[in-house]
């Protein structure tokens, strides 16, 4: 069974003409465009993430590489604590 | 600092869940919007657009931490403002993310910014809060907004969000020259 997407939509007053439901939350199904910008949405939001993943998974390798330098040139831990 | 707030409008999503959250027809007769909202859906992320504007009208600056790390990053051209507000569903059982959003001058003819204030709740060591600067490359004044999950889910019941109106046009104080 296909489940049917709803959204909460509710009417804050300044409706011209009035819509007689002002204030109270009403159920309705997404609307075929709407189902399908809400998968695009989600499949950006999928990249998005991934491009801020990878951004901090390289600035995480960067700075491990740089400790392991710093440390081959004889700075002990805390020295390269006081650093950051 | 405003005269007024006044509820526009509380939504508490029942049994079946709720792809969205839509405030709509948003009474023109104030200075800013206020949206304070509690949810859940499977991720931590929602997002927030306005007028029906699925277009690459959005961009925002996040700064954020997770418990452990801090971080911030930043995008452009999307077609939502992206923002922690929303527990996940592997979170503590019957939690709920929070977030408040602010609009100034939504009744304007130039670009619509907003912050967001948001944390999630979790009994764990990881736990999100973010701290969100976006903007809206739309010149109409906003008449509606609507939340949704990131990712393709729908919040869960008795997530909540509330609409605010602020009126600031009739405060008087000193001014600053």
């Amino acid at each position: 069974m296909t489940e049917i997407l709803t959204k909460v939509v509710v009417c804050g007053g300044a409706c011209e003409p009035k819509c007689g439901k002002c204030g109270e939350p009403q159920i309705i199904p997404l609307t075929a465009e709407e189902i399908a910008q809400r998968e695009a949405d989600a499949i950006a939001y999928a990249e998005q993430q991934a491009i801020v993943e990878a951004e901090a998974a390289a600035k995480a390798e960067a700075k491990a590489s740089a400790e392991a330098k710093l440390a081959k040139l004889g700075l002990t831990p805390d020295e390269i604590a006081a650093l950051k | 600092m405003a005269n007024t707030m006044t509820l526009v409008s509380t939504v508490t999503v029942g049994a079946g869940g709720a792809a969205s959250i839509d405030f709509t027809s948003i009474p023109q007769t104030g200075t800013d919007l206020v949206v304070m909202c509690s949810l859940r859906a499977s991720g931590v992320g929602t997002n927030l657009t306005f007028n029906n504007d699925n277009g690459a009208n959005y961009s925002k600056r996040r700064l954020q931490g997770s418990g452990s790390t801090v971080s911030s990053n930043s995008a452009s051209a999307q077609a939502y403002v992206n923002f922690i507000g929303q527990d996940a569903t592997t979170y503590v059982a019957n939690t709920f993310g929070n977030a408040a959003i602010y609009i100034p001058n939504y009744t304007s003819s130039t670009n619509k910014s907003v912050s967001i204030d948001g944390v999630t709740e979790d009994n764990a060591t990881a736990a999100w809060m973010g701290l969100d600067a976006g903007l809206w490359s739309g010149t109409n004044a906003i008449t509606s907004l609507k939340l949704a999950s990131s990712n393709l889910d729908n919040f869960a019941q008795y997530s909540t969000a509330s609409l605010y109106i602020i009126d600031k046009s009739g405060a008087t104080g000193a001014t600053v020259a």
